[in-house]
């Protein structure tokens, strides 16, 4: 490590996914010297970059519990956040099919427990008029819900946007960075063991997902809760299936599992799935062909058509369940520790509020809480403590991410910006057409990819329809001279 | 939102979309015929399509009528096309196509494709089509009196197969590993195996072997090989790959990098892990149909291409199609002559229209029944003297092997035609030749064509 990276910090926030990445970018509008760690080369790599993408309403959670409480919170803070830096998002809204008379019966509970969640604008849909929007739902549906606030939303530009707003605000990523230990300390310093060397900190914040049980027990394990990894296997359809249905699907919900549903994507394309299935390694993120007839199954019922469609990908994410219903986050005060642990599912919908009300649980705990008057990316005027959890959420100005939604205008159809730089009209990735220019940029962008999976979720190059057929060679000898040698620009500035 | 530029749309006789062997001897063919100006789109970098990267001999047999080596070939038809007269656009991608006068002069976007024939106000008289293109010229509008799609085809990849297991890096298609070695100069080490064994997986394995890697096998379901006898020798004896029939990959194995697969016999699933670093998934190929599906063009269930009669037409009007667009994969050679037949088409039609002759001819479908997969063309153009296929025959595919099967050719229970005893391999082209077609009712209904007894 540089001596700018070992410098002792006010804060480190183990885990750059994205509820670490969100309470960093907070936690960058006060006075503090933060670094954010993680053991991958990327941010977002773990659960948070393989799931649902969805943007939930939390309309199911469970009344008065902290995620219900917090992913209403989120959420809201999310869209807002979403508009503003250019995450995708699309308000498709969902429908919640009964398949049954059983299910059917079990409406008006599920309605009724969103209104207990404080959302009001749940409906009921007759069988006729769900069929009148989505003409190629499968046969036998009796009745619906409608929420029509439920959206999808860009699981990967979200916690890169909050991590490129911590950086630019001063936040250290160590990348590479696995915390393996911690030594006692009594001097109210924590001296952190990590693979890349030792780190000196006054406080520990622990966003590390699957690994959270682990962190929890080198700070006492007050948590009290173990990870129970739970895999969800989803399949990707091709485009061209997109015009099969326009509101995100959803099942009637079991006491186990939410179930599989059908979703659209910012991409264009559609999501089949979760599997549910309890697993023991917190790194098989592996298919399997079990999970894989099941999903296919299951939609062949929801959307018959859309099984004809050709599949684009597939692929598996860890929940990080534990053997609690609610998230476990708490604030150890004697330990200057804080843990955000048990984020199941709705991780990415709530980071926004988890993030907040982790920052108000250490400032209850004696972190001092100063706002930050400048920065790169603070906006005075909006700078300090708001509302009376103590903190708002918003503290400064999004940074500007690339877009790479399909609801949008991209590069390629936007005659302006090839106009100014031609090399957004030369498409690399034709199936996702993704430009020359857009590389380019991320391999100049604040927060680089460190392999081309890490190019991928900047870009979308090569997760097309032909997964590499035609663009993988150039794409990766794109990456491989950054993005800058077979340039017809020369070098783009990078701002440092 | 219109992105097009001010200067107005580009006018052409005719935009040919795509610039492989079928788009470019197309390009040439109907120059020398005295077509107006003619546009070849292609969103590669270079024109040339697969032949660009497939650096083994075998190229121009039936076409060139010598052989050449992949690139050779494709800078020869490029060559021809030019000195025809043709213009052609490299990084060009054509990204929406509509009637004329639908109101669609740059791309729609939402979650509906725009349909032909439908939708915006019609200006009948102006006909033709509008296409919208991007390059890093801009975003153009080209307004073409006839157009050919010309995409060709790919290689399913392995997520579209469903093969479970991780997502190391080391597994890929053919077109990636031949564009790796043959176009970036990628030395690729250690073991690999070769999924599939038609004539493309021997390539890769060829491809393979000159980049530096060891072919464990090839591993194909079938109970054999589906390539040349001369093909599996030549690998056997110069590379010693053997091909395990009957064999599927049943799971991807390694984080990060691949590590290995697992292969098991398919009757008795019996399964063993080989430990490789590179896995080419090769052939089974899928026509690249985007811009056909959301142009709105009929499609053919067999083929999934867009479904086309033996001028090559497809469902709208003035929209041809040709190569392994509409029979994936045949040689580039036969994509080709499928592309030449596709241009005098074209000229006719174009001809038959500046002289005001009478509407478009109506569409006998062509069926091809299991075990038989799909037949190319799969309408007979319902006219007077109806036109041949190209080549004078129709290629069909089957789903299994069968050593003498006899096709026959059947409409409203009436025999039309049939076959000498022909074998059926898998992946192999078959053929059926069209001297049945005076006999076909051209008011009758569809035409089956199906295995005897």
């Amino acid at each position: 490590m540089t001596d700018a990276e070992v410098r002792p910090a006010d804060v480190v926030i183990i885990g750059a996914g994205v509820v670490g990445t969100a309470i960093a970018r907070t936690l960058a509008g006060y006075s503090l010297d933060c670094v954010l760690a993680d053991a991958a080369a990327d941010v977002g790599t773990g659960t948070s970059k393989a799931n649902t993408a969805i943007l939930h309403t939390g309309f199911d959670a469970k009344p008065g519990s902290l995620e219900a409480r917090l992913l209403r919170r989120g959420s809201e803070l999310l869209r807002s956040y979403a508009a503003a830096a250019g995450i995708p998002v699309e308000r498709t809204g969902a429908l919640l099919v009964a398949w049954t008379p059983e299910q059917s019966a079990a409406l008006p509970a599920i309605a009724d427990n969103a209104r207990r969640n404080g959302y009001h604008a749940v409906r009921p849909v007759a069988a006729a008029e769900l069929y009148a929007r989505e003409p190629s739902l499968g046969p036998g549906a009796v009745a619906a819900l409608e929420i029509p606030d439920e959206s999808i939303i860009c699981p990967w530009t979200t916690p890169l946007a909050f991590a490129t707003e911590a950086v630019s605000a001063g936040v250290r990523l160590l990348l590479g960075t696995s915390v393996t230990g911690v030594a006692p300390s009594g001097d109210g310093w924590h001296q952190l063991a990590t693979t890349r060397g030792p780190l000196r900190c006054r406080w520990v914040v622990n966003a590390a997902g699957l690994g959270a049980d682990v962190i929890d027990r080198m700070f006492g394990g007050g948590g009290g809760f173990t990870v129970r990894p739970r895999r969800g296997e989803l399949i990707v359809f091709d485009k061209l299936a997109r015009p099969l249905l326009s509101s995100i699907l959803l099942p009637v919900p079991t006491a186990r599992t939410k179930g599989v549903l059908v979703a659209p994507t910012v991409y264009g394309n559609v999501l089949l799935g979760p599997t549910a299935e309890n697993v023991s390694d917190r790194g098989d993120l592996g298919t399997t062909a079990a999970g894989l007839r099941s999903l296919l199954d299951a939609g062949q019922r929801i959307v018959p058509r859309l099984v004809e469609e050709e599949i684009t990908s597939s692929y598996a994410g860890l929940r990080a369940a534990t053997e609690h219903p609610d998230y476990q986050i708490y604030a150890d005060a004697g330990r200057r520790y804080a843990c955000a642990g048990g984020i199941r599912s709705t991780g990415l919908s709530a980071s926004l509020g988890i993030a907040e009300h982790v920052v108000s649980l250490l400032e209850s705990a004696g972190l001092a809480l100063r706002p930050r008057v400048t920065g790169l990316s603070g906006v005075f005027g909006l700078s300090g403590p708001l509302g009376v959890s103590g903190h708002s959420g918003v503290f400064g100005t999004p940074p500007v991410m690339a877009y790479i939604g399909e609801a949008g205008v991209r590069p390629y159809q936007d005659a302006g910006r090839i106009a100014a730089d031609p090399a957004y009209g030369q498409i690399v990735c034709h199936c996702e057409r993704v430009t020359l220019g857009e590389i380019r940029d991320a391999m100049a962008s604040p927060l680089p990819p460190a392999d081309l999976g890490g190019l991928r979720r900047r870009t979308r190059a090569m997760n097309g329809r032909c997964q590499g057929f035609y663009c993988a060679a150039a794409v990766s000898r794109l990456f491989a001279s950054s993005g800058r040698a077979d340039l017809p620009r020369a070098a783009v500035a990078v701002p440092t | 939102m219109n992105h097009t530029r001010p200067s107005g749309p580009v006018q052409v006789e005719v935009l040919v979309v795509g610039a492989g062997p079928a788009g470019l001897s197309a390009a040439a063919e109907l120059r020398r015929l005295g077509a107006g100006p003619v546009l070849v789109a292609d969103r590669e970098p270079e024109p040339g399509g697969i032949p660009r990267h497939s650096w083994h001999t075998g190229y121009g047999l039936r076409d060139r009528h010598r052989l050449l080596t992949g690139p050779a070939y494709a800078r020869a038809l490029a060559d021809a096309a030019l000195a025809a007269g043709a213009e052609i656009r490299p990084g060009t991608t054509v990204t929406a196509l509509a009637p004329a006068g639908s109101g669609i002069g740059h791309e729609v976007r939402g979650p509906l494709p725009p349909s032909i024939g439908g939708g915006g106000p019609q200006t009948p008289d102006r006909g033709g089509h509008t296409a919208t293109m991007t390059s890093a010229r801009g975003i153009e509008t080209v307004h073409a009196a006839a157009v050919l799609l010309v995409t060709g085809c790919r290689e399913r990849p392995r997520p579209a197969r469903l093969v479970p297991g991780d997502r190391p890096t080391g597994v890929m298609t053919t077109a990636e590993l031949q564009q790796r070695v043959y176009l970036g100069g990628e030395r690729l080490a250690g073991r690999a195996v070769v999924v599939g064994a038609e004539h493309v997986s021997f390539s890769a394995a060829m491809t393979l072997a000159h980049s530096g890697a060891r072919v464990v096998a090839l591993v194909t379901e079938h109970e054999r090989q589906q390539s040349y006898a001369a093909f599996r020798l030549g690998a056997a004896l110069r590379w010693r790959i053997p091909v395990w029939a009957g064999c599927a990959i049943r799971r991807v194995v390694g984080r990060g990098q691949l590590a290995g697969v697992e292969v098991a016999d398919v009757r008795t699933g019996s399964a063993r892990f080989i430990p490789c670093q590179t896995v080419v998934f090769t052939g089974d190929w899928i026509p690249d149909h985007e811009l056909a599906r959301t142009a709105g063009l009929d499609m053919d269930p067999g083929t999934r291409g867009p479904a086309v009669d033996t001028m090559l037409q497809t469902s709208a009007a003035g929209v041809f199609a040709a190569g392994n667009l509409v029979h994936a994969a045949e040689t580039a050679d036969i994509a080709a002559v499928s592309g030449r037949h596709a241009a005098r088409q074209i000229a006719a039609a174009l001809d038959a229209r500046a002289r005001g002759r009478g509407p478009e001819p109506t569409r006998l479908p062509v069926r091809a029944e299991p075990p038989l997969r799909w037949i190319s063309p799969n309408a007979i153009a319902a006219r007077a003297g109806p036109p041949a296929p190209p080549l004078g025959r129709f290629v069909l595919r089957s789903w299994e092997f069968r050593r003498l099967a006899r096709l026959q050719v059947i409409q409203d229970g009436r025999v039309l035609f049939r076959s000498r005893p022909v074998r059926l391999i898998p992946a192999r082209p078959v053929h059926l030749g069209a001297s049945w077609l005076s006999r076909a009712d051209l008011a009758g209904g569809p035409v089956h064509v199906q295995l005897r007894g």
